[in-house]
């Protein structure tokens, strides 16, 4: 391979590790990559000379594609070192200066001993720099993959946290719903309303829309189907919270609402859900 | 052949679906009761589907067909007791059974056909009074 760091290189630093070491720490502490507010001296020390002592052995053994076996444990520490510091609030990039800056101390180490070959030099150099370049750009990758997963589980914990079914009165259920309805959530919807209607007995629920922000077809349509499912079982579903522009809206899609009760808000569908059981709120005599 | 039992209870008859439900007997069934309800003169059809878990579009559109079959012959029918993952099924084959009446359980499916059920569950989301 054209790119491949030379033994000799790789033997070269090894025998310099000390120097390179000290280079390297020194130089992280000037140039304003290190952030001593999240991490102290000794710290930055310990996690540069494994990281060194790693990267030289791999380079030794494995040459320079870091996807190779070889390079696992200083992918492996690299690994630990961005997700323990992104928690600490470092920045991917400063976390991938980290790597970048091992460059300067490594190129001194090879001008001293090729002084009299820039040729020699430069082809060294160029190749130790694609590997450190690889090196980096892996910190970042860890760096958003954990990033990713977060999201993903965020985004999983926000489709449970956002169906609730309460229970309203004795045999009235109702589900508030809030923030976009696709075809996922929907689903969610559907069935923790059906388990619930089961759970409870309940002969009506009511589906409060305030909180969806819009409504075309498919919402329509995924709300038609909780409203036939719930009604297989037994239970009829009123929907509320149809605010004058989603009225306006279903009308001009030629969404048939009719099969459905309507009505504008959760109140006014409370109180149809409390007459069609037969049950009426009266105020309190004066007295009682 | 296996056969699902009707019952008889006063002027309603009964029926408890209790095995998996393949075509024939599906329509042996729908065949019974039609015959039952002509010769009993029942006025309301109960069937209990609490222990189907499985069903198709068929087992659906017989549903619907014994609904609206003994609806001719004057009797009303409900169905009870489905489970939320039969309903999702039939919800999303398209098959929303606009004919058959629900409710949540016997008791309710009984106060139903008895008539003295409140107006609205079941009965298409329509207010019958």
């Amino acid at each position: 391979m054209a790119h491949t760091v030379a033994p000799q290189t790789t033997e070269i630093v090894s025998r310099n590790e000390r120097q390179v070491l000290d280079a390297w720490v020194q130089h992280q502490m000037t140039n304003g990559t290190l952030r001593a507010d999240l991490i102290d001296q000794d710290e930055l020390r310990e996690d540069s000379r494994r990281f060194l002592s790693l990267f030289l052995r791999a380079l030794g053994d494995g040459g320079s594609d870091i996807e190779a076996p070889e390079w696992r444990d200083a992918r492996e520490l690299l690994a630990s070192l961005s997700s323990s510091r992104g928690r600490r609030g470092f920045s991917p990039s400063e976390t991938a200066s980290f790597v970048f800056s091992l460059k300067q101390p490594l190129f001194r180490v090879l001008q001293q001993e090729f002084p009299s070959d820039p040729q020699r030099l430069a082809e060294e150099a160029w190749n130790l720099s694609l590997v450190i370049d690889k090196l980096g750009l892996y910190t970042t990758e860890v760096f958003q993959s954990g990033r990713e997963q977060v999201i993903s589980r965020q985004q999983q914990e926000m489709l449970d946290l956002s169906t609730p079914v309460v229970e309203l009165w004795q045999g009235i259920l109702a589900i508030p719903l809030i923030g976009t309805l696709d075809s996922a959530r929907t689903q969610v919807v559907m069935e923790s309303l059906l388990e619930r209607i089961v759970t409870t007995g309940s002969r009506l629920a009511i589906i409060d829309i305030t909180g969806v922000p819009t409504v075309d077809t498919l919402v329509a349509q995924h709300l038609l189907k909780t409203v036939a499912a719930a009604r297989l079982m037994g239970a009829e579903c009123i929907i509320s919270g149809i605010r004058p522009q989603i009225a306006q809206t279903i009308v001009h899609l030629g969404v048939d609402l009719s099969d459905v009760t309507t009505k504008s808000s959760l109140a006014d569908a409370f109180a149809v859900a409390l007459d069609r059981t037969n049950r009426t709120v009266a105020p309190k005599r004066n007295g009682n | 052949m296996e056969r699902i039992p009707i019952l008889k209870m006063g002027d309603c008859l009964l029926v408890t679906i209790q095995m998996d439900m393949h075509d024939r007997i599906a329509l042996a069934l729908q065949d019974d009761l039609t015959t039952r309800v002509s010769t009993t003169g029942a006025r309301g059809v109960l069937i209990d589907i609490s222990a189907l878990e499985v069903v198709d579009s068929f087992i659906g559109r017989m549903l619907s067909n014994i609904a609206s079959m003994t609806r001719l012959l004057d009797a009303r029918t409900v169905v009870v007791g489905m489970r939320p993952a039969v309903a999702i099924t039939l919800v999303e084959l398209g098959l929303s059974l606009p004919e058959v009446q629900t409710a949540l359980n016997v008791e309710t499916g009984m106060e139903l056909i008895t008539g003295a059920a409140f107006g609205g569950a079941g009965s298409n989301g329509r207010h019958s009074d």
